[in-house]
């Protein structure tokens, strides 16, 4: 039982993980829900989506240590109710 | 605040142990115990000496992980109180505090204060539970349940596991957990249909572990940091007698 060896690997483990947040954030050029990105703001201050380039979920494939990870991108497709602005008027 | 703790250290569990000593300074009295023992750590680590082991999860007194005996006292000195809610407020400056894991021939200590409670995972699975495949959660109405009889059954559900009845036992007796969950279930319509084995099957596991027998002491009810009563030991009694003499399976 090593209790030290296990709070550093989870230690390490949130480092990597934020390491990952940072690639997704700036891979991702567009404001969307809880992800905002000052260059991407409608006039007033709303988050601005890009729809066309960025409809996806990112699943990041990770590819061994210090090599970046590799993007899955799954498509969202909404057929029945479409995208919209969302306006808090 | 100051304290000097008296730590019982053992590497594994073949080692012998021992008690040692550490002075702690700059101890706020608003820290719980078990952020002491992380400040302590953090001071073992950066003079490059091995850490205190002891077990921790939700730091919040419903998980049932944490516990050692300080002065004597599982959980502390406090009433209802897990390790892991005692504020240091509670001792003077300059206590000297002797800690300790939980005590019994079933709580192999497997380092320092981290004991080995699987003991009470193998008492569940002898017969805390009900089998009855409801699949999703039924609609609450159905079965009508007295409201003292699901009081009374919250009451001993509110075992968290921790084992300090065990601790504070000079028995080591296993009785107030295996009394909560029994009563728990057996006070409930679900829980009817198995009454009978699930006392016996968990009193003989009980047994087959290595925990002590009840003498009545009580100590257990006031160690308890659920506060659960010996009253549903006193229930668990008629239910195995009733249960042995009928033998119903």
């Amino acid at each position: 039982m090593n209790q030290a060896l296990e709070h550093a690997g989870r230690v390490a483990d949130f480092l990597e993980f934020a390491e990952l947040m940072c690639h997704d954030a700036l891979q991702r050029e567009e404001s969307c829900g809880c992800h905002f990105r000052e260059e991407y703001q409608t006039p007033e201050g709303e988050a601005q989506r890009d729809d066309a380039r960025f409809s996806y979920v990112a699943a990041w494939e990770y590819a061994g240590a210090g090599r970046a990870p590799v993007l899955h991108p799954e498509p969202l497709a909404f057929e029945t109710v479409h995208l919209v602005q969302r306006s808090y008027k | 605040m100051k304290v000097t703790l008296h730590v019982w250290r053992q590497a594994g569990p073949a080692d012998r142990g021992r008690f040692a000593r550490y002075d702690v300074a700059d101890v706020s009295p608003d820290m719980s115990f078990l952020e002491v023992l992380d400040v302590l750590n953090q001071q073992l680590i950066a003079r490059r000496e091995e850490p205190i082991a002891f077990d921790h999860d939700c730091r919040e007194g419903i998980c049932g992980s944490c516990g050692m005996v300080i002065n004597g006292r599982p959980h502390g000195p406090e009433r209802a109180t897990t390790v892991c809610q005692l504020h240091m407020r509670t001792f003077p400056d300059g206590a000297e505090l002797w800690i300790e894991p939980w005590r019994a021939r079933a709580f192999p200590v497997i380092k320092d204060l981290v004991v080995d409670r699987a003991a009470f995972d193998r008492l569940i699975q002898a017969g805390g539970f009900i089998t009855a495949r409801t699949g999703s959660a039924p609609e609450a109405n159905s079965i009508p349940v007295p409201k003292r009889d699901a009081d009374l059954a919250m009451d001993a559900a509110a075992c968290i596991g921790c084992g300090a009845c065990v601790a504070a036992c000079p028995n080591a007796s296993a009785m107030l957990f295996v009394a909560a969950k029994a009563s728990h279930l057996g006070l409930l319509p679900q829980g009817q249909p198995e009454r009978s084995s699930r006392v016996v099957n968990m009193v003989a596991q009980m047994d087959a572990e290595g925990f002590g027998a009840c003498t009545n002491h009580g100590e257990c009810m006031a160690a308890c940091p659920k506060e659960i009563s010996i009253d549903f030991i006193a229930r668990l009694n008629r239910d195995y007698l009733k249960a042995v003499i009928r033998r119903p399976w």
